[in-house]
């Protein structure tokens, strides 16, 4: 674990340090609200969601797909598990957990169904992930009557809205997915096998590998992830929204994890990069809102430091290859 | 331009990387009205001369001159302008495009703004008519074969005036037919007056194709002598710094009463294998040879499971087995090292640990299901040392390894199995002589330990010295099978090319 963290610590060590100056600079316009721990933990709670969507299209990237189907499953799963919940007949940790589970078999059938093409017909992820997005989006407005479901039970709200040990529900959720997610890419032979995928599928085909079932769990892993996400938007809101996760969240989860360092070329990738390309765009987000700056600006920026991060990446990698 | 001066001349020329020094000092000339052999182990500096000649790299110093004039050659469109075609070993084709689209690319004739297809079809004629050569002009660049694809290639230069003509070793990938047949194109190219550098690891050709011989070794030219004044083993000399003796190992005799390993009987792959049987003892190789396209590869990659085989019964140590997919190969025992080994062999992004430990990561995991980074470092610097592997660390990417070395390192990765049986395609193609040298003794190291080999190989030298038994393969079929005694290098050719023998 020590070397990957070396890894990318030094992958984006040009990053940090500006980052650091950055932050040092805004929490100086900002009257020291920027650095102010709870201000920091409310950043946490912003990135959660978007990071756990950028972990699960990682996964995706690395194998040199795409999943663009992920905003739209948040609001499918979200309409599904509210639907679900307000017709269990029990409530309780039993009502949470069914409807979580519902959720998730939501976001794996989508992910299968994604990779079924994929797999099977050597369709490009770009076509029949966009035709789920279309499919999952039009699914969650038939499944609500295009109006968000109230949740009927309280249960919800509090795992939504609540805190353990002083960090809120969604920053917990982020860091076991992230913990879990990385060691699967770094430590188990799935992982092993997804970067080999990513990098030369052929070879990796005649090395044995099952790559239909590696691809498949590929997607089903960010289908689920999403609807992790569709969980915490759903409970933090009570209600299960058509609308939610349709906006900016999947460009900025794939923003993630392009600034986070993983290719989208296939092949290469973390998780903790991924961690930190949130991290840094939700950091950006909240200064500029501390000190002030436009929300139309707010856009021209993040976009230049998408681009930025990777021409920095790029330039990285041309000079450890020639060095 | 006075008649005397040379067509290229390359003088003193220097190129350095960050930590090494792939030239220096390297002067090179070539006439008019010949074909100049430039060789060298892989490392030696022939791609680096070869991409400054061709603008894709600047030299740091030295001078370059085209009849008699210095020229900078900044990018690749200079060199094109200066009548400097490339043919790499890896071709430049789109593969979408057509022969004729493929042949006029990136100087289209136009009309006004429109392209003028008629002129692009006359400028391609005229090209294949210098060659004497006909083409299918108008079917895509995919569909033809390797040697078709290096008549574009060849055509693409002509058709752009290219008078000095790089060859990247040219012959790797065609059969003794096609290598004739581009010998006679040469022939045409060198009397019409075009300069040709040829760049070849093939000992055998030299003397048919070069009129002179120039040996690079670490960067700096070791010697230029005439051809028919340079015989193999002092170009093989000048090349390593040291004396070769055998090309070849010595193959044990295969044991009077040794068990038979692999046995196919009948195997079809619709439509290039149509019906195959022959069985391999342990310690012993057969050698698949033929033309290519004769379905040599295809036999090897039905009986590995890289393809699906539509019928046939395969039995490994009297076993049957079935095998649907690579990953079945592998539980059987069967070892497949691919002909290409970067499009099929090796995940160049990875390391050479992460490419040794790919095929078999199930050894590696502890009872938590994780990796255990020790056991694969472990497995990896014993397979580094144990192969000679020349890598800094077992962390350094594929990618960076010479030919040689990554070929060594897809045999690892194999040989971390327990395979019995070694499915060889072309497994020195493209590397150099001190690394084929290392290959053969692994093989023979494999026999020792009743391993059966089959290995496919378009080298005839090479079908014929490293195999106990040949088979050739015609049509998806063998039409002889010849012992070690009765195999010369007429027989094979004779029952490949379908001549009466």
């Amino acid at each position: 674990m020590s070397a990957v963290l070396k890894n990318v610590w030094l992958r984006n060590a040009l990053l940090v340090a500006i980052v650091v100056v950055f932050m040092t600079v805004v929490n100086m316009a900002a009257h020291g609200e920027f650095l102010n721990p709870r201000n920091l933990v409310t950043v946490l709670e912003q990135i959660s969601y978007n990071c756990i969507l950028g972990v699960g299209q990682t996964f995706v990237i690395i194998t040199a797909g795409i999943d663009l189907s992920i905003g739209s499953l948040v609001a499918l799963s979200g309409v599904v598990m509210a639907q679900v919940a307000n017709h269990l007949p029990f409530g309780g940790v039993g009502l949470v957990l069914v409807t979580l589970l519902a959720g998730l078999a939501v976001g794996a059938a989508a992910g299968w169904i994604n990779a079924l093409p994929v797999v099977k017909l050597n369709l490009p992820p770009f076509i029949t992930t966009f035709a789920m997005l279309e499919v999952t989006l039009g699914l969650s407005y038939i499944f609500s009557g295009g109006q968000p479901v109230a949740l009927d039970n309280a249960i919800f709200s509090s795992i939504g809205t609540g805190s353990v040990l002083g960090l809120p529900v969604p920053v917990i959720w982020m860091i076991v997915v992230v913990v879990i997610a990385s060691v699967l890419l770094t430590r188990t032979r799935f992982g092993r096998y997804v970067f080999a995928l990513g990098g030369n599928e052929e070879a990796a085909r005649l090395a044995g590998i099952a790559t239909a079932r590696i691809k498949t769990l590929v997607y089903v892993i960010s289908g689920m992830c999403a609807s992790v996400v569709g969980f915490l938007y759903m409970a933090r809101f009570s209600s299960g929204s058509p609308d939610t996760g349709t906006h900016d969240e999947l460009l900025e989860a794939i923003a993630a994890v392009v600034v986070g360092g993983t290719s989208l070329m296939g092949g290469q990738g973390s998780i903790l990069g991924t961690f930190f390309g949130a991290l840094l765009i939700g950091l950006l987000y909240n200064a500029m809102n501390l000190i002030h700056v436009d929300s139309y600006l707010q856009k021209v920026v993040l976009g230049v430091v998408i681009l930025l991060a990777v021409v920095l990446d790029e330039l990285r990698k041309r000079y450890l290859a020639r060095a | 331009m006075s008649p005397a001066s040379p067509l290229l001349e390359m003088r003193g020329i220097g190129k350095s990387f960050p930590g090494v020094r792939a030239l220096s000092d390297v002067s090179l000339t070539l006439y008019a009205g010949e074909v100049l052999a430039l060789v060298g182990e892989n490392g030696a500096g022939k791609s680096t001369l070869m991409k400054i000649l061709a603008g894709a790299l600047r030299a740091d110093e030295g001078t370059i001159a085209i009849d008699g004039h210095d020229v900078t050659i900044a990018s690749p469109l200079d060199a094109q302008k200066l009548g400097i075609g490339m043919i790499y070993q890896e071709f430049n084709l789109v593969p979408q495009l057509s022969a004729l689209q493929n042949i006029v690319l990136g100087s289209e004739p136009v009309r006004g703004v429109a392209l003028d297809e008629r002129a692009a079809r006359e400028r391609a004629k005229a090209a294949l008519a210098e060659l004497g050569i006909d083409l299918p002009l108008d079917r895509p660049a995919s569909r033809l074969s390797v040697a078709q694809q290096q008549l574009i290639e060849i055509a693409k230069a002509l058709s752009k005036r290219a008078r000095i003509i790089v060859m990247d070793e040219p012959t790797a990938a065609l059969t003794e037919h096609e290598i004739d047949a581009l010998f006679a194109i040469i022939a045409r190219l060198r009397a019409g007056g075009a300069g040709i550098v040829y760049i070849s690891h093939r000992m055998e050709e030299l003397p048919r194709i070069a009129d002179r011989i120039t040996v690079l070794r670490d960067g700096s030219v070791v010697e230029t002598r005439a051809a028919d004044q340079f015989p193999a083993a002092d170009v093989i000399r000048a090349m390593v710094g040291r004396p070769l003796d055998a090309h070849f190992p010595k193959l044990p005799a295969l044991a009077p009463d040794a068990k038979v390993v692999l046995d196919v009987h009948d195997l079809v792959r619709v439509p290039a294998v149509n019906g195959v049987s022959f069985s391999v003892h342990e310690g012993e190789i057969v050698g698949l040879a033929g033309l290519i396209g004769a379905g040599r590869t295809e036999i090897v990659r039905a009986i590995a499971g890289a393809d699906i085989p539509t019928s046939g019964v395969l039995t490994i140590d009297g076993h049957r087995t079935v095998i649907r997919a690579p990953h079945d190969g592998i539980e059987a025992g069967i070892a497949f090292i691919t002909e290409d080994r970067k499009a099929q062999g090796l995940v160049l992004g990875m390391s050479v640990l992460e490419n040794m430990t790919l095929a078999h990561l199930e050894q590696f995991v502890n009872r938590d299901h994780l990796i255990s980074h020790t056991k694969e470092e472990e497995s990896a610097r014993h397979m580094i040392d144990e192969l000679h592997v020349r890598t800094p660390s077992p962390e350094q990417l594929v990618r960076n390894l010479s030919g040689g070395n990554q070929q060594k390192v897809v045999l690892a990765k194999w040989l971390l199995g327990k395979a019995r049986v070694f499915l060889f395609d072309e497994p020195t193609r493209g590397i150099d002589v001190g690394a084929k040298a290392e290959i053969y003794a692994l093989m023979m190291t494999l026999l020792e330990n009743g391993a059966a080999i089959v290995m496919v190989s378009s080298e005839l030298p090479e079908v014929l010295g490293m195999s106990h038994r040949i088979l050739v393969i015609r049509g998806g079929r063998i039409v002889r099978e010849l012992t070690r005694d009765e195999a010369t290098p007429d027989a094979v050719i004779a029952a490949a090319t379908g001549a009466a023998a």
